[in-house]
């Protein structure tokens, strides 16, 4: 299965997904030294999103979410790819500030409402956002 | 291939931009102003601008270290030569420059801090170090258009000072100052600017109406059921700056709270109708006493611990509020042992220094914080028992940073404990008379 979606910001990415089922702001969220998870009121509390395609319908909270998701990538710790179900200005830019500094390119692609629900219950997935502001395709490859 | 949801898709708008903008974007500004512009561009994108907008300030909150990345970004725009284009605020940093004995935590870290805060005023940015910039001269007026970082500034700027701008946040607020530009969108437009949600208040008791508590309780309350929504507020009918700063802060931490009305009071609220575009609200919220006295509840953490310290001034205190807390220590000291910070800009300090107030309030046992803030900062000692605030938003954020119990309450209530040295609770305040 390919879908297409809004690319948010330009990169390429294939690997296995880690769904949360809840929206996550990585200031305060995610330790940006091991990609974890820290929030303790969140369901996946432990889980990594280092090389993994996050999938996720939406951020959350705080504007300092941005400084955290480029501290990741700048560590080597961020996620390959970030699928989203509503477009989040705020995880875009960290990852458009990790490409503009560090040249790592970490797509963050939109999808509508069906395509997102096939991604999030897909195990692995490939991602190709070939510019930024053009279309992504997203293939379910297991 | 399916292409099955193609259409639920909203198609990328693009910015249309003038030549002068089309230049930047080009290089023609230099490196700075291009990678500034390159990343406001693809944000107006991202909340559908149709344009950039000129702006005639901003107020920066990028300067506050989070870690390697602040310096790496600040690095590459004073190396690109970078300056700011318009008057720009500098939001708090992670340490106080001016009480530096105060500053704790990891040396490195404070080193780091130090820097970035260096290399944002080489930006030409101008080094106020504060998160109430609108206590400063020459704020924004009404209708004009600014970018501004920190959500509380964001809050109080367009609701009290009527002036436009979105939620800006690190590295997009300073590439709105290198561009001099933001995108035209939600809140810098008519549209945006009106309220949708219409909560109206009970009878509030006059002692109530008065505090810094009620505004605190209700801006938590709104927070919570307004989420990114702008809300009209019905049945206040006095306020002065720092109870709408109070109310603001907390309903930008307990939701995304960037602008409220308030009928009468705000500059863009003569009437109901008026705040809601000559609009239904789509929800109208009857709120209690019994909900504020909830609400308020809701930010005490604290279970019967002892009191450990007192901090105020989240946002920072203004000169105003220095003159109530004066008033309310009436010669008193703070009991032995017990530490009272109040954090405020480095401007209102030097206000204190002029009227001779500093001696004061060192003699009564303040200890005055600038440059920075107790919630975020390692700046308060060891603290044995729960902190006391009269600030929602340290209440909301303080428990979670620091680790530390919260105990919410009035300037008075704050000032009454620290005095006694044990939580005194002002029994009148909450009774409906």
């Amino acid at each position: 299965m390919t879908f297409e979606g809004e690319a948010l910001t330009f990169g390429q990415a294939r690997a296995k997904t880690l769904v949360l089922d809840e929206p996550i702001s990585f200031w305060g969220g995610v330790d940006e030294n091991t990609g974890r998870v820290i929030d303790t009121h969140h369901p996946q509390l432990g889980a990594s999103v280092a090389g993994i395609i996050l999938v996720l319908r939406c951020g959350r909270g705080s504007s300092s979410s941005s400084s955290v998701l480029a501290e990741c990538l700048r560590n080597g710790v961020g996620p390959a790819a970030i699928v989203l179900a509503e477009p989040d200005p705020i995880l875009a830019l960290g990852a458009l500030v990790a490409a503009e500094l560090y040249g790592v390119a970490m797509p963050v692609v939109v999808l509508g409402a069906a395509a997102y629900a096939a991604c999030a219950a897909a195990g692995v997935l490939a991602v190709e956002a070939r510019a930024v502001g053009v279309l992504a395709v997203v293939q379910v490859l297991g | 291939m399916e292409h099955g949801d193609r259409g639920e898709i909203a198609r990328m708008p693009t910015v249309s931009l003038t030549s002068d903008e089309r230049a930047i974007l080009a290089g023609e500004g230099g490196v700075a102003t291009q990678i500034a512009a390159r990343l406001l561009v693809r944000m107006a994108e991202l909340m559908g601008a149709p344009r950039l907008v000129p702006i005639v300030g901003a107020h920066v909150d990028g300067c506050l270290y989070h870690g390697p990345v602040s310096i790496d970004f600040a690095k590459r725009l004073v190396d690109g030569d970078g300056s700011v284009r318009v008057d720009t605020t500098l939001n708090v940093g992670a340490v106080d420059l001016l009480h530096p004995e105060l500053n704790r935590g990891d040396p490195e870290r404070r080193t780091a801090g130090r820097e970035l805060m260096r290399l944002y005023s080489a930006l030409g940015c101008r080094p106020t170090w504060t998160c109430a910039p609108y206590q400063l001269a020459n704020r924004p007026m009404l209708g004009e258009q600014i970018a501004w970082a920190e959500s509380n500034a964001i809050v109080f700027a367009n609701s009290v000072l009527g002036a436009r701008t979105e939620r800006y946040g690190d590295f997009i607020d300073i590439a709105a100052a290198l561009t001099g530009r933001a995108p035209y969108a939600g809140l810098h437009s008519d549209e945006g600017r009106l309220a949708t949600l219409h909560f109206r208040l009970d009878r509030i008791p006059a002692r109530l109406a008065a505090s810094d508590v009620l505004f605190a309780a209700l801006g938590h309350l709104i927070g919570r059921r307004a989420g990114r929504n702008v809300p009209v507020i019905e049945g206040i009918t006095q306020a002065t700056e720092d109870q709408l700063k109070a109310l603001g802060a907390a309903a930008a931490s307990s939701g995304s709270v960037a602008m409220f009305h308030m009928v009468g009071i705000t500059p863009e609220a003569p009437s109901l109708a008026i705040a809601c575009g000559h609009r239904a609200p789509t929800q109208v919220i009857p709120v209690s006493l019994t909900d504020l006295a909830q609400a308020a509840a809701e930010l005490t953490s604290a279970g019967n611990e002892s009191l450990g310290a007192v901090s105020v001034g989240t946002p920072h205190f203004s000169l105003a509020e220095f003159e109530q807390l004066r008033a309310l220590l009436a010669g008193r000291r703070v009991t032995n042992g017990m530490a009272f910070y109040a954090s405020t800009g480095r401007a209102v300090q030097e206000e204190l220094r002029t009227r001779g107030w500093l001696d004061d309030l060192a003699a009564a046992g303040v200890t005055i914080v600038t440059d920075t803030c107790t919630y975020l900062a390692p700046i308060m000692a060891p603290i044995a028992g729960a902190v006391m605030t009269n600030s929602a938003k340290w209440a909301w954020y303080g428990p979670n940073n620091l680790g530390l119990q919260v105990i919410f309450g009035s300037l008075e209530e704050c000032v009454e404990s620290a005095v006694r040295g044990e939580r005194w609770r002002d029994a009148e305040l909450w009774r409906d008379v």
